[in-house]
């Protein structure tokens, strides 16, 4: 419950806060804080500086605009509540309204969370299924990274030490467009045992044309449950697509949850998530 | 809330807890609020190790560490300090009692034992030179479950205690049990696990020390539930000095289900600590260290026999368990698992042969005692459960099968023959019959039924508990009786000041139920006097008469009594002093409604208040009378109280994932008469939701290494409010014979039928597919897993 010392700055500009990071390779970024402080008083994190990103202004904010644009700074209290979200893209906001609790979402970013890439965190399979695109700078100037290339392990992103995640973008969206998330939480803890993100898009015929489907929890990252999703754009139906989601996954296997079972929710989840998406595409 | 009621009207009346405008807007005093002029701050390196032998231990870098104060071991306590003592050693049998030290010396025996003690400026300080006291271990065996620790070749923790049994315990015929489940018509065997939960109190432990080197005297705050009996336990057997060298201080205990009836570690390195530095010593305890260090609950391993007739008559109970006591005994914890367990097996129904072997085992786990129902709700999981399994293998409906083993109306007071107390008072099935009512249960098969077709899985189980509380007579408890080391009566003061305003002083501990209300209620009625006239006092062992604490549902029938009691000599003595001032014969004086009146002369009266101004200023009193009202009780009731009641619950099980949903539950109780309806209500809340959180949610876990592997709030499951449902609440009213007010608990009842309650009712929702039985808590992928290996298999969503 006592972290060890560490030093606090908080830069107001983006480059500010790189150069910080670059010049103290020790230093973590503080988001919302709602990981990494509860790590730090478990002494499972021991960073000698965090740098508070919080009073950088061009890291907040929520814009829609074909696509949205969604600044890393953005708590998850802010896209439960925009309405322009729960109009265009519902799963954003019912998947942060169903993140922790109160305390824990007026304070948790969607940043902080995918940066922070926790394998058991929900918005990594929302933003992996809704083939977000994550826009980080670092010492050598801005990149953009797909959210394919994002999540590289447990707990680790494609962001390098001294990169700012600053924003994530939607790709446009097109009529005809169907999103859900399903989610199995943790009696304890809250987060998600398994998490089940999907996203499909339906031609003029009502054809699946597209569709990606993303789980979280079930193993060290979140990962795309490509089987079932071939079999969506293949024209199966969602029954039997779903009963194919956990092939080919990662799992992991704890206290939680055995790997079987693990199996066992993504198949359930996903066919509760297509029935869901595939009803709001229509 | 209302004020202006006529005096006599305050009992059964549902007002607000007078506490909580002060809890639950911050004004709380508790004992992390409390801060002394140079009060240091401990923490304590504890024992990353199930079990190993203290090699050496180098404080040299934390002593050095910038703030910090002192660094102590369990060496430098153990020249003044004894082992912490356990206050009850199960009665009849001999035990090998092994009790833990201030802080461990040579040998660690669980994962989180204290091993040294920093004390520094302040906090932030003393944790961070716990990293730098380097101990070194030598890691021995570890066994953590109490059945395999009996087994030969395992390790020893206690030299005294060969095969690691700290007592082996009976009651009951042996023989004749033997014999009639031999006989039997029909015999279900079943194990059955309890399994180990951490109480969680909201406010953790936490203790500030003082020492006086002027008078010798130590003053210890203490979160605690029951700081007299803390005094005369810390100083009498732990620091070997006199009792009133010592002062414990009760302030606002946010919480303790039983956890801090206990004397603790803690209490006793700060102490010494206190002693050492000469400045006072604050711990408090971290959620990580509660979940470790504080006492554990239940943790046993059963396994049970039930036998009776084709038409559903029990004629024999047999039961075997293995309790896990943890590596030491705690100070109640014999007890606990024999007393209170094995003596109330028989449940609520007359059961001809019962006998209950208890082994209780040192592990290489935390401690286990006390946890809100302490031993009954164990035993009402082992009868609920038998009952149950029994009408399933006669394919006889549950509820009918209660009823035709229900003690009857007219047998109270009730031997079980078991060694318990004789029950006091009950009415059975009244209670049955309104909880089933309540549920509609008599459709409930046809739902269940009509709900498999369409593939959902809906459960109804029932609980009809009984347990005991109001503890407890001094001479049956005792040492030559249940092996209790001490008393169990309770008492109180009752003061009139001259203004007329009334303060009561109980030796019992409220740490959230509301005592400072319900007590005053009480008195209110009693002498006749406004409710705002009367405040309730406790806490403090200063000036105060020595009292037992708060816990087995015990305030209200023990020391609720002896305020009973007090205000009774106190309208005594009153009417004796009114009798004076209005010049009448005593006998002809009425007390009635705070008033003395002449019989047959209502004008001719003195109030409690003109009569508590006369007896304190004292200028007229009668002949050899002392000035002021004022008298204490100390009361030792000639029973325990039984309450009882029926409990169901409505469960819907989703096959595909196996999560359990409780959509109702139902809770009929009678807990005798009810002082205050809208607290024994939030009783029955909080209890119900700790005995369906253990059906449900909560387990603590070890691995084989002694690893707590459910040591935060993140892996141990602790409901909110979304995880559980609307209770439905009702009563009967069966008076407790045992005390004036006919009252008899309400504190652990909800928690000790619910987990059976909800057990019932899952497994009633999966008897189809040839469940007998699932052990708690039932988890998504335990029921799962029970469902898909009787559906083949296959792994197919359903």
């Amino acid at each position: 419950m006592f972290p060890n010392d560490f030093e606090y700055v908080a830069p107001t500009t983006i480059s500010a806060a790189v150069a910080v990071l670059q010049a103290n390779p020790d230093a973590k970024v503080l988001a919302g804080g709602h990981s990494l402080l509860p790590a730090m008083k478990l002494h499972l994190a021991n960073p000698s500086m965090l740098v508070d990103i919080g009073k950088i202004p061009e890291l907040k904010g929520i814009h829609v605009n074909g696509g949205v644009r969604i600044g890393a700074y953005t708590t998850y209290r802010e896209l439960e509540m925009s309405q322009e979200l729960v109009r265009r893209l519902p799963i954003l906001a019912d998947c942060a309204g169903n993140v922790g609790d109160p305390q824990v979402r007026n304070w948790g970013t969607i940043g902080g969370s995918v940066a922070h890439a926790d394998p058991a965190a929900d918005m990594p399979a929302v933003v992996l299924a809704l083939d977000a695109t994550m826009k980080a700078i670092g010492p050598n100037g801005e990149r953009t990274i797909a959210v394919d290339d994002f999540f590289v392990e447990m707990l680790q992103s494609a962001l390098a030490p001294d990169e700012l995640l600053t924003e994530i973008t939607i790709p446009p969206m097109p009529a005809r467009m169907g999103s859900a998330y399903e989610k199995f939480k943790h009696p304890a803890s809250g987060y998600a045992i398994v998490g089940v993100a999907v996203m499909v898009h339906l031609d003029a015929d009502g054809k699946v044309s597209d569709c990606r489907i993303a789980v979280t929890g079930a193993g060290p990252k979140a990962q795309r449950a490509r089987a079932a999703e071939d079999l969506i754009k293949g024209g199966s139906d969602v029954d039997s697509a779903a009963q194919k989601a956990g092939d080919g996954l990662e799992y992991l296997s704890d206290m939680s949850a055995s790997e079987e079972y693990r199996a066992q929710l993504t198949r359930v989840l996903t066919r509760r998530a297509l029935h869901k998406a595939m009803d709001q595409a229509r | 809330m209302t004020t202006a009621e006529a005096p006599g009207k305050m009992v059964g009346k549902a007002i607000k807890r007078r506490e909580d405008p002060r809890l639950i807007t911050g004004q709380g005093n508790y004992l992390d609020d409390i801060k002394l002029p140079g009060m240091l701050y401990a923490a304590i390196v504890r024992s990353p190790y199930g079990h190993a032998r203290i090699k050496s231990i180098n404080a040299d870098a934390a002593k050095a560490h910038p703030g910090v104060v002192a660094v102590i071991t369990g060496a430098d306590i153990a020249k003044e300090q004894n082992p912490l003592p356990c206050a009850w050693a199960a009665g009849g049998v001999p035990n090998n009692v092994n009790t833990p030290r201030a802080l461990a010396v040579d040998v660690v025996r669980y994962v989180g034992e204290g091993v040294a003690l920093v004390v520094a400026e302040d906090r932030y300080v003393a944790h961070d030179a716990l990293d730098l006291v380097e101990v070194d271990y030598e890691p021995l065996d570890v066994v953590v479950d109490a059945e395999a620790a009996t087994k030969a070749g395992k390790v020893q923790l206690h030299e005294n205690a060969p095969n690691n049994i700290v007592m082996h315990w009976t009651c009951g015929d042996e023989q004749p049990t033997a014999q009639a489940i031999e006989q039997a018509e029909v015999v279900v065997k079943q194990r059955i696990l309890n399994q180990r939960l951490i109480p969680t109190p909201m406010e953790t432990r936490g203790y500030i020390s003082r020492y006086d080197s002027a008078t010798g005297e130590y003053t210890i705050w203490m979160s605690s539930q029951g700081p007299h009996v803390m005094r005369l336990l810390l100083t009498a057997f732990v620091l070997g000095i006199p009792e009133n060298k010592m002062r414990c201080i009760a302030p606002d205990v946010g919480g303790g289900f039983g956890a801090k009836i206990f004397v603790y570690p803690e209490m006793a390195s700060t102490l010494y600590a206190a002693k050492i530095v000469g400045q006072p010593v604050k711990w408090v305890e971290t959620r990580r260290e509660s979940c470790a260090v504080t006492s554990h609950g239940r943790d046993h391993i059963t396994d049970l026999e039930i036998a009776g007739t084709k038409d559903g008559k029990i004629t024999g109970l047999r039961v075997h368990t293995y309790a896990n006591l943890g590596a030491y005994c705690s100070t109640i914890a014999p007890g606990v698992a024999t007393t209170l367990y094995g003596r109330m097996v028989a449940g609520v129904y007359k059961i001809p042969n019962v006998f209950v072997e208890v082994d209780g085992v040192y592990t290489n786990t935390g401690m286990v005692d006390a946890y809100r129902g302490a031993g009954r709700p164990e035993a009402a999981y082992v009868i609920e459960r038998a009952l149950d399994m029994f009408a399933q293998k006669l394919g006889m409906d549950p509820a009918e099968v209660r009823r035709r083993n229900f003690i009857q109306p007219h047998e109270f007071p009730y031997d079980t023959g078991i060694g318990m107390l004789p029950y006091d008072s009950g009415n059975y099935e009244p209670a049955l019959d309104k909880a089933l009512k309540m549920a509609g249960y008599a459709n409930f098969a046809q739902e269940q039924a009509a709900a498999r077709k369409q593939g959902r899985l809906l459960g109804m189980g029932i609980c009809s508990y009984v347990e005991v509380c109001g503890v407890a007579p001094s001479k049956w408890i005792g040492l030559a009786g249940q092996g209790w080391g001490a008393g169990l009566w309770e008492s109180a003061n009752v003061k009139v000041h001259l203004t007329g305003k009334v303060v009561v002083t109980t030796g019992s501990m409220p740490h959230g139920q509301g005592h400072e209300t319900s007590f005053a209620q009480l008195v209110s009625d009693e002498l006749g006097v406004p409710y705002e006239d009367v405040i309730v006092e406790y806490g403090d062992t200063q000036g105060t008469p020595f009292g037992y604490g708060t816990y087995g549902s015990r305030s209200a029938a023990v020391g609720g009594t002896a305020i009973f009691k007090s205000v009774s000599k106190i309208k005594e003595k009153a009417r004796k002093l009114a009798a004076h001032m209005l010049e009448a014969a005593e006998e002809d004086i009425i007390f009635e409604n705070g008033k003395a009146s002449v019989r047959g002369t209502p004008d001719s009266s003195k109030t409690i208040q003109d009569i508590a101004l006369q007896a304190h200023v004292a200028y007229d009193l009668p002949p050899g009378m002392e000035p002021y009202l004022d008298e204490t009780t100390y009361y030792d009731p000639p029973n325990c109280t039984f309450p009882f009641g029926t409990h169901v619950c409505l469960v819907e099980i989703d096959a595909d994932t196996g999560k359990v949903t409780p959509l109702r539950y139902i809770a009929v109780d009678d807990v005798g008469k009810v002082i205050n309806p809208l607290i024994v209500d939030g009783q029955l809340h909080g209890g119900i939701a700790q005995g369906m959180a253990q059906a449900l949610y909560e387990a603590a876990v070890y691995d084989d290494d002694g690893q707590l592997l459910t040591g935060s709030l993140m892996d141990y499951a602790i409901p909110r409010a979304d995880m559980l449902p609307h209770y439905e609440l009702d009563r009967t009213e069966t008076p407790s014979p045992v005390n004036p007010m006919g009252v008899k608990g309400a504190g652990e009842a909800g928690t000790i039928a619910a987990a059976a309650t909800v057990s019932n009712a899952v497994v009633n929702a999966l008897q189809h597919l040839g469940i007998q039985h699932l052990d708690m808590p039932y988890t998504a992928e335990k029921v799962w897993r029970a469902i898909h290996e009787r559906n083949g298999g296959n792994g197919h969503v359903s």
